[in-house]
């Protein structure tokens, strides 16, 4: 589904590289956790899985296309099958929630007759039936949040990324939201979640990939948010060049590749 | 793609940024009426070449008792002289180069004078014996004056060899040098009106930038992102190019037409049909000078 290989991306202008040799796979109908400090290198991940930056070496191949490969004509059509949730939600404030789930697909030239059928439907998925006809700014952040991740997932996309979903949401709405990412990646997406929040990370035991300065230092299936308890071993992580030392963390134990 | 979309994304950018928009349509709208005037110029230059230099002849002027210069020492041209250059005319040299001669007597240039300038204080100063006598001939080749001018400059009795080309040329220099400079002008206007379509839309595609970027996140295409402001620097750059192609024909129908031909009777001018016929090529240009820059302008934010 998502496979990097020896994945390198340094941004113009930095010396220090934002991902350095990452190689990972996930499969079908995963949901991972991508954690680790802010600069760390997630949302690059996130980023580079959209193909809204190509990588400075190595090769991802996502869906079964090789990224590298992809004309520029041609990322439109591959972002179709990606939906994406962003902390800040992102929705049109000028558009009312219909509207906002429906500029998806109006603008990837879907008919009205099929707009109708699959905007109401994304909308009960996510438990927001009735509020159709409200604007952005007369719903909760959770309410925000469950009409971007409507938006995301009005078009059935093989492959949601959530860049820190709950990042300005209470623990408590974040539950509802993240029961609701459940619930989807249980109907076959696969969910790569960015997140911050140990206790979530910690609730769910599912496959946890920890990076740190640009380099996944744990890969694990049913993990917590954070199993290295030791600051200064994450700061040698994060000092450049500083390399992994042998048997400190939980790369060994992690069974990347392998399905659940 | 679905057409309404694109059109109402087009009306609303066209109206956020109805300032801008302003703008564009009053610089393509002056720039084009340049580049239209330029071409109006340059067809009233071909007009008149052609009906000119057809008719332009070459003048053998003959001595009268007041000339002094070439082959005259203040003596009038004698019949025995007149009927030498005649020879020279008909001989065997000149001959194949002349298409048609004839003579003008005095009396005759005094009648062709009155006639000109009837009414004029010309007229009344003129008389007679102040006009020279002349040999008007037609050329085969307009350009050959030269051989006229070699072959009869040295004899006696011819005051002197004038092309009336010459005068034209100078005439025609003017109207080249003016044409020249409304292209010049037209050019720095439309650099203008080029950068600002490019600046409006990117102002625009800047006030659209979060629906730009959720069209990109959700895999609009290119194509579809791109329309509806290619379409908003055309529709602006249409207007000020429609109102330019008016301007041309205003100008042509109420100036040139209206006074130019009264105050200039004898010159044949530019009518409607070329006016009709420039205004389509501004609103052409105009569109693909718009559609361009605009294209340029957005792919900036189509970069992936």
């Amino acid at each position: 589904m998502i496979r990097f290989e020896e994945v390198t991306k340094v941004y113009r202008g930095t010396a220090r590289p934002a991902l350095n040799g990452v190689s990972l796979e996930i499969l079908s109908g995963e949901f991972v956790f991508l954690v680790g400090a802010s600069g760390s290198g997630k949302s690059t991940f996130l980023r580079l899985v959209l193909k809204e930056e190509k990588p400075t070496s190595g090769s991802i191949h996502v869906l079964g296309q090789d990224l590298g490969a992809i004309s520029s004509r041609k990322v439109p059509y591959f972002r179709r099958n990606l939906g994406v949730v962003f902390q800040d939600f992102r929705l049109l404030p000028n558009k009312t929630v219909f509207a906002n789930v429906a500029f998806t697909l109006q603008v990837i030239g879907k008919s009205k007759g099929f707009i109708h059928e699959a905007v109401p439907d994304a909308l009960r998925t996510v438990g927001l039936e009735g509020k159709e006809g409200r604007f952005p700014h007369e719903l909760s952040g959770g309410e925000q949040q469950r009409v971007a991740i409507a938006r995301a997932l009005v078009n059935k996309p093989a492959i949601m990324l959530a860049d820190e979903p709950t990042g300005n949401l209470d623990p408590a709405t974040s539950a509802g939201i993240m029961t609701l990412l459940e619930r989807i990646n249980a109907n076959g997406t696969t969910v790569i979640m960015a997140t911050h929040d140990a206790g979530i990370v910690d609730r769910l035991q599912r496959r946890v990939i920890e990076v740190i300065g640009g380099r996944i230092v744990r890969d694990e299936r049913g993990g917590g948010y954070q199993t290295q308890a030791n600051p200064i071993l994450s700061q040698n992580f994060g000092m450049p060049g500083s390399g992994a030392p042998a048997g400190a963390t939980t790369v060994g134990s992690s069974t990347a590749g392998e399905p659940r | 793609m679905r057409l309404g979309l694109v059109l109402s994304e087009v009306g609303q950018g066209l109206r956020r940024n109805l300032s801008m928009v302003v703008s564009v349509v009053l610089v393509t709208f002056i720039s084009l009426t340049f580049v239209g005037a330029a071409m109006l110029l340059q067809m009233q230059i071909t007009e008149m070449k052609s009906y000119w230099f057809d008719r332009a002849q070459v003048a053998v002027y003959l001595c009268t008792e007041f000339a002094t210069i070439g082959g005259c020492e203040q003596q009038a041209a004698t019949p025995e002289q007149i009927a030498q250059v005649e020879a020279q005319l008909e001989s065997a040299t000149l001959a194949p180069f002349i298409d048609t001669y004839y003579f003008e007597t005095q009396e005759e240039a005094y009648a062709n004078f009155q006639d000109q300038f009837a009414g004029t204080a010309a007229a009344e100063l003129v008389s007679p014996e102040f006009l020279p006598p002349a040999f008007w001939v037609d050329l085969v080749d307009v350009d050959q004056s030269q051989i006229l001018v070699d072959a009869l400059g040295g004899l006696a009795g011819v005051e002197s060899i004038e092309d009336e080309r010459a005068y034209l040329d100078g005439v025609f220099d003017m109207l080249n040098a003016s044409s020249i400079t409304a292209v010049g002008i037209a050019a720095l206007m439309l650099v203008a009106a080029v950068l600002l379509i490019a600046t409006t839309i990117r102002l625009s595609a800047f006030s659209r930038r979060r629906e730009l970027g959720i069209m990109r996140l959700v895999g609009a295409s290119n194509r579809f992102i791109q329309t509806p402001f290619i379409l908003e620097g055309v529709v602006a750059a249409l207007i000020g190019s429609a109102l330019a192609g008016v301007a041309i024909i205003a100008i042509v129908e109420f100036f040139v037409q209206g006074y130019l031909t009264e105050a200039l009777p004898l010159t044949s001018l530019v009518g409607l049909d070329e006016a009709l016929l420039v205004a389509p090529v501004l609103l052409v240009a105009g569109a693909l000078l718009a559609a361009v820059s605009a294209n340029v302008a957005i792919t900036r934010y189509l970069r992936v």
